[in-house]
């Protein structure tokens, strides 16, 4: 197993910074690289940490084979049956009974030939844990094709409690679609943050998490801003199976000239279920569009579902406000788009708020 | 301060201000009386820059210099502020990052923020997005601290009493009259305002030199604003613009 910090080209390394990765085993608590199929490193600088090559793992822990393929089935589409080979790699991050980490643990999934990366992680937060995941996947600056297919499985035990951050950051011709989906038992929490703000050929994916404990909780957020010629086609479904559980799912989009589908699905399924949906998008060009699909299911009596979704241009009232207290035009605009995109997220880290914001201010100066 | 020469202005091709003169010097308060709909709003929307507001005729100086096609950040750059009456809620930008703003422009200490906020009663809104969720009364409030961290020289307030209560008017009429340099000396003054009240409650805290109404888009009359006060209530505004315009040939128009 490879072990420690890999060297890296600097063109990758500034590439890999932008999603959110550094490398540094005295910011992280565990580091995960895989270029194309091949893992450059899988270490763990903690001891309640488990990192290691989901191949590995498997040679490793017999029982593992019931976590690998349950949440996401092998035949629910062609991309997964594609991920379906002896090739495959990934990791397995592990955090064991009741750890609680300081530093997030850093994943990331580096696509540099012009093929298609397949990839299936498994990632087990035990009871009573706290887990915090950044995971960054890129393209080589450059790459003119390649897809990445990659299968992630989340299991969130008793009272144990998963954030995971993912920033994208692909080229213009490189085609997305990753599968995912989470167990959550009872009273632990989920919270996933999605980013995705550069050029892509194709986002698509719809990630279901299934809330089967009592008293659980999921927040899923994405923040969304596709450019000329990108289509993202993102949401999130809760399914919610376990009593007093709840979910809130939460969307800025903003186009500017790329196409972005913003869905969204609760199901509520149990007493007290509680669940809400929003979606919020901005127009930013003339070209592109933005398409909010928000979808509530009601499977018993006792469930409270909402959902709100608009869309619109940014208010001239807004930039004229700001004005008026010495913003020029374009800070005023700037503020205002910034202030759209920061989902105020609870519960999560200062570490991985401060990726999102930074992946925020990247951005800024190209959307005005 | 603000010298403005037979202004008029229009929005959407409707004209909404029509030979508009006015004259605000250094340490002076205005009171801008009328009726609704009479252009009272449009008249500080008209100086302040909104881009909704085009000017037809006449000037705009402030501070000896024409500001006709200056933009509202060119002129606030300059030293002009205004309290809306009902700002619109920036979701996502902290009222914080707009005090820091604010204090940049006008190269206030960061550290007065905290005593202007507390002073004010807003501490606990500090780190809410601007306006989303503020009582009628926090939203006033919000919008004399967002004045007092950017200290601009001249400062026009729409209706920074409508709907709000006694309690926060003396809050807010106190800030005032610090903003105004009302608390010292006719002398010493060196700030100037402009203040639109319906009721003039704000009158009870802020202390101002002259009352003027605008009435169909024009000044109709100037005087003593808490005389001016005591005759809208008693005659109305028609009254009032009645006895003011007696003998003056403008007044057919009205």
């Amino acid at each position: 197993m490879p072990k420690g910090i890999p060297e890296l080209e600097k063109d990758v390394k500034d590439k890999l910074e932008k999603v959110g990765i550094e490398m540094d085993k005295d910011k992280r608590s565990a580091i995960f690289l895989q270029v194309d199929q091949q893992v450059e490193t899988s270490s763990s600088f903690a001891s309640d940490i488990e990192m290691i090559d989901i191949k590995k793992a498997l040679e490793k822990y017999d029982w593992l084979h019931d976590y690998y393929w349950k949440v996401v089935s092998r035949d629910k589409d062609e991309y997964t049956k594609e991920v379906d080979v002896d090739e495959v790699n990934g990791y397995f991050i592990r955090a064991l009974p009741g750890a609680k980490v300081n530093f997030p643990v850093e994943a990331c999934l580096y696509l540099k030939s012009p093929k298609k990366q397949k990839v299936h992680n498994i990632i087990i937060a035990e009871e009573g844990s706290e887990l915090n995941i950044i995971s960054g996947c890129a393209s080589h600056p450059g790459l003119t094709t390649g897809m990445h297919l990659g299968i992630s499985e989340f299991y969130i035990k008793k009272n144990a409690k998963l954030s995971f951050t993912m920033i994208h950051n692909w080229e213009n011709n490189i085609e997305v679609r990753p599968r995912s989906a989470a167990i959550v038992e009872d009273g632990g929490t989920y919270i996933s943050n999605y980013i995705i703000m550069n050029p892509v050929k194709i986002v698509q994916m719809y990630p279901t998490v299934h809330l089967n404990g009592d008293n659980a909780t999921a927040i899923m957020s994405s923040v969304i801003v596709a450019m000329s010629n990108s289509i993202v086609d993102t949401g999130s479904r809760v399914i919610i199976k376990g009593k007093g559980s709840s979910a809130e799912i939460l969307s800025r989009a903003i186009s500017k000239g790329g196409t972005i589908y913003s869905r969204g699905d609760i199901v509520g399924e149990s007493a007290d279920a509680r669940g809400h949906l929003e979606c919020m998008g901005m127009m930013l060009s003339e070209e592109g569009s933005i398409i909010a699909i928000p979808e509530l299911e009601a499977k018993h009596p006792n469930v409270d579902l909402s959902h709100e979704a608009a869309i619109g241009k940014i208010a001239e009232e807004e930039i004229f406000y700001l004005m008026s207290r010495g913003f020029s035009r374009d800070e005023a605009t700037a503020a205002i788009v910034r202030g759209f995109l920061d989902i105020d997220i609870k519960g999560l880290p200062l570490a991985l708020k401060k990726k999102i914001d930074e992946a925020i201010n990247q951005v800024e100066k190209q959307l005005i | 301060m603000l010298r403005v020469v037979n202004l008029g202005a229009e929005v959407e091709g409707t004209p909404i201000l029509d030979h508009v003169n006015l004259y605000i010097k250094e340490g002076q308060t205005y009171v801008l009386f009328g009726p609704n709909g009479n252009g009272k709003t449009s008249l500080l929307m008209t100086l302040i820059g909104n881009p909704a507001f085009n000017i037809t005729y006449g000037k705009i100086f402030f501070k000896d210099q024409e500001i006709n096609n200056l933009t509202t950040d060119q002129r606030v750059k300059m030293g002009m502020g205004i309290s809306f009456q009902t700002p619109p809620k920036v979701s996502g930008l902290k009222l914080i990052d707009m005090l820091i703003n604010c204090a940049k422009q006008s190269g206030t200490d960061q550290n007065k923020i905290y005593e202007y906020a507390q002073m004010l009663n807003m501490e606990k809104f500090l780190n809410r997005s601007l306006n989303v969720g503020f009582s009628g009364g926090e939203v006033k409030r919000s919008e004399i601290l967002q004045l007092l961290t950017l200290n601009p020289d001249l400062i026009l307030f729409d209706e920074p009493d409508s709907g709000v209560d006694l309690e926060n008017i003396a809050l807010i009429g106190n800030a005032m009259s610090d903003l105004l340099d009302r608390k010292k000396k006719g002398s010493e003054r060196k700030k100037s305002g402009l203040i639109i009240t319906h009721q003039g409650h704000i009158l009870d805290y802020v202390d101002a030199d002259y009352g003027v109404i605008l009435y169909k888009g024009m000044i109709a009359c100037m005087g003593d604003p808490y005389v001016m006060l005591d005759e809208i209530s008693k005659k109305g505004y028609e009254g009032c613009v009645e006895k003011c315009l007696k003998g003056f040939q403008n007044s057919k128009r009205m």
